[in-house]
C-alpha cells in the first residue's frame, strides 16, 4: 500500500489551473483597486498615476477569467495528475532546508551569515541526498565556502552578510 | 563603408589581452553555466552581473564589462548543446530541437560528429547574425532617432504583441503573465508624479521588484525544482572528440549548406522578433525535415537534423541583440540582462549609444566576433571536461547551485529581503512551468514596464488621451498595425483554419510555432 500513497496525486491538473487562475484574479482585483485609489482617470495634467496599473490589473482579471473558463471545459488531460506525493516530497527536501538556509543568514535573533549556512547547506544535502562520508561532505562544504569567500571578499570585494565566526577571523 | 571602419575601430578596443582573457573566462563559465541544470544564459549573467560593478567603473571598463557578460551569453548557447546531445537534456528551451536528432546520434556511437555539427552550426549561426548586426545596426540606430514616444511605445507594443501570437500555449496565460511582469513594474514611487502605487505601506516595496531577482527565482530556484522533482539522474553518452572526428564532419559539413543558409535566414528573422530564438529552433528543423531529401530519416540521427535547429538558434540568439543595442528593447531574458547591466553601468541602450558611445558598441559587435572564434575553439576542445562536470552527482551541484542563486540575489542590491523574494519567484517558476505559463514575457515585461509607461503617458500627453497618435503617420501606424496583428494571430489563425475546412490537425507552423 505504502507504494500507493506514494503514486497518489496532490491535485489534478485542472484544479490547480483554477487556484493559479483565481490567485491571479485576486492579484489583477487588488492591482485595479490600488490604482483607483491613488486615480485612475485623466485630470487636467494628463493621466494620473493609476491610470496605466489599473488597466494592466483589468487585463489581468480579464485573462484570469478565461483561464479558469478553459480549466474548468478541460478534459481527460484536466485530471491528470498536478504533482504526485514522492514528487511533492522530493521538493519539499529541496524546499525547506533552502527556506531554513536563508532564515539563518539574517533573522533578528542569530544571524550566522552567509558563509556558515551555506556550508552547513551543501553538508545537510550531501548527506541526506547523496548518502556522504563525513569527511568527503566537510572537504567540498568547506572548500566551495572557502573558495566563495576568496572570490567575493577578496578578489571583487563585493561584501556579503558576515557572521560571529567571520568575526572571530576578523573580517566584519 | 562607415561600418567596416568603425569595426576595425572595434577590434581594436576589443583585442587587449585583458579582454581576451576575459573572453576566454566568460565563454569557459557560460559553457558551464549552459550545461548545468538550474543556471541558463539569463540566470548565469544575472548572478555575474554584481561581479562587474567595480569593473565598469574603471576607464574602459564598461567595454570590458560587457564582453565578460556576452561571452558567458555565447558560452551558454554552446552549453545547451552539450546537454542536448549527449544527456538528452535541453539545457536552453531552443536546445529541445537539436535533441531530436543528436541525442539519436550520441547513442549511435556519434556523439562526436553530432556535437561538431552542432558547435560549426551555431558558429556560422552566429556569424550570420553578428554580420547582420553589424550593418544593420547602425541603420536601425540612424532611423530610430527620430522616433518619438508614440514610435517607442508601438516597438514596445509590439514586442509584447509579438510574444502573444508567437506562444505555442494559451495566449491568455502569456498575457496573463506579461500583465504580472507589468504589475510588479509599476510597484514603488511613481517616477512621475512621485504618488506611491501598490506598496501598501510596505516600506519593503518603495523600491519596487528588481527583474534581476526575477530571472534568478524564476528560472534558477524554479529549474532545480523542477530537476528535482524527478529525482534526477544523468544517463549520458560518452563523450569523445579528437581532430579526426571534427576534421571529418567539417568534410561532410558542406554538403548540408542549403539547410545552413536556410536556417540562417529563419533565425535572423525569428531573433529580432523577441522570444525567437525557441520557434526559430523549431521552425527551420521542420522546414529542414521537409526540404531535404533524406527528410523521413530525421529523428533517427542524421546530421542535419543537428545542423537545421541549431544554425537558427545561435542566428536567432545573436540577433536578439539587435533590438537591445539599438532601440533599448531586447528579444530575449538573456537580452533583457545585458541590457540591465548596461543601464547599472550607466549606459542608456538605444539609438544615441551609437553616436555617444560609438567605442563601446563597436568594441562590443568586435568581440561578438572574436567570442565566437574563442567559443568554437574552447567547445571543441574541452568538451569531456564539461561532460564530466555533468557527472559531478545532483546531491553535490544541486546546494551549491542553491548558494549561488542566495549570493547571486542578495549582491544585486545588499539585501536580505531579495533572497526571499527569489525564493518565492522560484516557487512561482516551477508552478507557472507545470501550467505552461511562459515566464519570458514576464521577465521582459518587468524590465521594460517602466519605460513603456512612460511612452505611452507622453504619448497621450501629445494627443490629449486621443489613442489615435498611434496610427498618426505611416511609421508609427505601420509599426502598431503589425503589433496588432500579432496580437491577434492566434484568432485570426483559427480563423483561417476553420476556412479552408480543418483538413487533419492545425497546420505544423502554428502546431510547432
Amino acid at each position: 500500500m505504502q507504494q500507493g500513497s506514494e503514486e497518489r496525486a496532490v491535485g489534478s491538473v485542472r484544479a490547480w489551473e483554477v487556484v493559479v487562475a483565481s490567485l491571479f484574479l485576486v492579484f489583477g482585483a487588488v492591482v485595479m483597486w490600488d490604482s483607483w485609489r491613488i486615480g485612475a482617470r485623466w485630470s487636467d495634467d494628463g493621466p494620473q498615476a493609476g491610470y496605466f496599473p489599473f488597466y494592466i490589473g483589468l487585463f489581468i482579471v480579464i485573462s484570469a477569467l478565461v483561464i479558469a473558463l478553459n480549466a474548468a471545459r478541460m478534459g481527460e488531460e484536466g485530471r491528470e495528475p498536478f504533482v504526485r506525493w514522492r514528487q511533492l516530497r522530493m521538493i519539499l527536501t529541496v524546499l525547506v532546508p533552502s527556506v531554513v538556509y536563508v532564515a539563518l543568514i539574517d533573522n533578528p535573533w542569530f544571524s550566522l551569515g552567509i558563509y556558515v549556512p551555506s556550508a552547513l547547506f551543501i553538508a545537510v544535502f550531501m548527506r541526506y541526498l547523496g548518502k556522504y562520508k563525513w569527511h568527503t561532505i566537510a572537504a567540498v562544504s568547506i572548500g566551495v565556502i572557502v573558495a566563495f569567500f576568496l572570490m567575493f571578499e577578496i578578489w571583487f570585494q563585493v561584501p556579503l552578510p558576515k557572521g560571529p565566526l567571520e568575526a572571530a577571523f576578523g573580517f566584519a | 563603408m562607415q561600418e567596416i571602419h568603425n569595426l576595425i575601430g572595434g577590434f581594436q578596443v576589443a583585442l587587449s589581452w585583458f579582454n581576451l582573457v576575459l573572453m576566454l573566462a566568460g565563454v569557459v563559465l557560460g559553457v558551464i553555466i549552459g550545461v548545468l541544470p538550474g543556471l541558463g544564459g539569463a540566470n548565469g549573467v544575472a548572478i555575474l552581473l554584481p561581479l562587474t560593478f567595480s569593473m565598469a567603473q574603471q576607464p574602459g571598463g564598461q567595454t570590458s564589462a560587457i564582453i565578460l557578460l556576452s561571452c558567458i551569453y555565447w558560452g551558454a548557447l554552446f552549453g545547451g548543446a552539450i546537454t542536448s546531445i549527449l544527456f538528452n537534456i535541453p539545457g536552453e528551451p531552443w536546445s529541445v530541437a537539436t535533441t531530436f536528432d543528436g541525442y539519436p546520434l550520441g547513442q549511435k556511437g556519434r556523439a562526436g560528429t553530432a556535437l561538431t555539427a552542432a558547435f560549426t552550426s551555431s558558429f556560422v549561426g552566429a556569424l550570420v547574425g553578428v554580420l547582420l548586426i553589424t550593418f544593420l545596426s547602425p541603420i536601425v540606430a540612424r532611423f530610430a532617432l527620430q522616433f518619438g514616444p508614440p514610435e517607442f511605445f508601438s516597438v514596445y507594443l509590439l514586442t509584447f504583441c509579438a510574444f502573444v501570437g508567437m506562444s505555442k500555449g494559451s495566449p491568455f496565460k502569456t498575457i496573463a503573465s506579461m500583465m504580472l511582469g507589468f504589475a510588479l513594474a509599476a510597484v514603488g514611487i511613481d517616477t512621475v508624479t512621485g504618488q506611491l502605487r501598490l506598496t501598501f505601506g510596505l516600506i519593503v516595496l518603495l523600491k519596487g521588484f528588481d527583474f534581476l531577482i526575477a530571472v534568478i527565482g524564476l528560472f534558477g530556484i524554479g529549474e532545480i525544482l523542477l530537476t528535482i522533482e524527478e529525482g534526477l539522474e544523468f544517463r549520458g553518452a560518452r563523450a569523445k572528440l579528437n581532430m579526426k572526428v571534427v576534421i571529418e564532419t567539417w568534410k561532410e559539413l558542406p554538403r548540408y549548406w542549403k539547410t545552413s543558409v536556410r536556417s540562417a535566414i529563419v533565425g535572423c528573422l525569428m531573433g529580432i522578433v523577441p522570444g525567437g530564438a525557441t520557434p526559430a529552433s523549431f521552425m527551420s528543423y521542420g522546414l529542414a525535415k521537409k526540404m531535404s531529401r533524406d527528410g523521413d530519416k530525421f529523428g533517427t540521427g542524421v546530421v542535419e537534423g543537428v545542423v537545421a535547429p541549431e544554425t537558427a538558434a545561435h542566428a536567432a540568439g545573436t540577433s536578439a541583440l539587435l533590438p537591445m543595442i539599438t532601440l533599448g528593447v531586447p528579444g530575449s531574458p538573456t537580452a533583457a540582462v545585458l541590457l540591465g547591466g548596461l543601464l547599472i553601468w550607466g549606459l542608456q541602450p538605444g539609438p544615441l549609444l551609437f553616436t555617444e558611445k560609438a567605442d563601446f558598441v563597436w568594441g562590443l559587435i568586435a568581440s561578438m566576433y572574436l567570442g565566437n572564434i574563442v567559443g568554437l575553439i574552447v567547445v571543441l576542445t574541452c568538451v569531456p571536461l564539461f561532460a564530466a562536470i555533468l557527472r559531478v552527482p545532483f546531491a553535490i551541484i544541486a546546494p551549491v547551485i542553491l548558494v549561488i542563486c542566495a549570493i547571486g540575489a542578495y549582491t544585486v542590491h545588499n539585501s536580505m529581503f531579495d533572497v526571499w523574494l527569489m525564493l518565492i519567484f522560484g516557487l512561482m517558476g516551477y508552478v507557472f512551468k507545470k501550467l505552461d505559463y511562459p515566464m519570458a514575457p514576464m521577465v521582459l515585461a518587468l524590465v521594460l514596464g517602466d519605460n513603456a509607461e512612460n511612452g505611452f503617458r507622453q504619448s497621450m500627453l501629445l494627443s490629449q488621451g486621443d489613442m489615435r497618435i498611434f496610427f498618426s503617420n505611416k511609421l508609427v501606424g505601420g509599426i502598431t498595425a503589425l503589433a496588432l496583428l500579432l496580437l491577434f494571430w492566434p484568432l485570426i489563425s483559427r480563423l483561417l483554419h476553420l476556412v479552408r475546412g480543418g483538413n487533419g490537425g492545425p497546420p505544423a507552423a502554428a502546431g510547432k510555432g
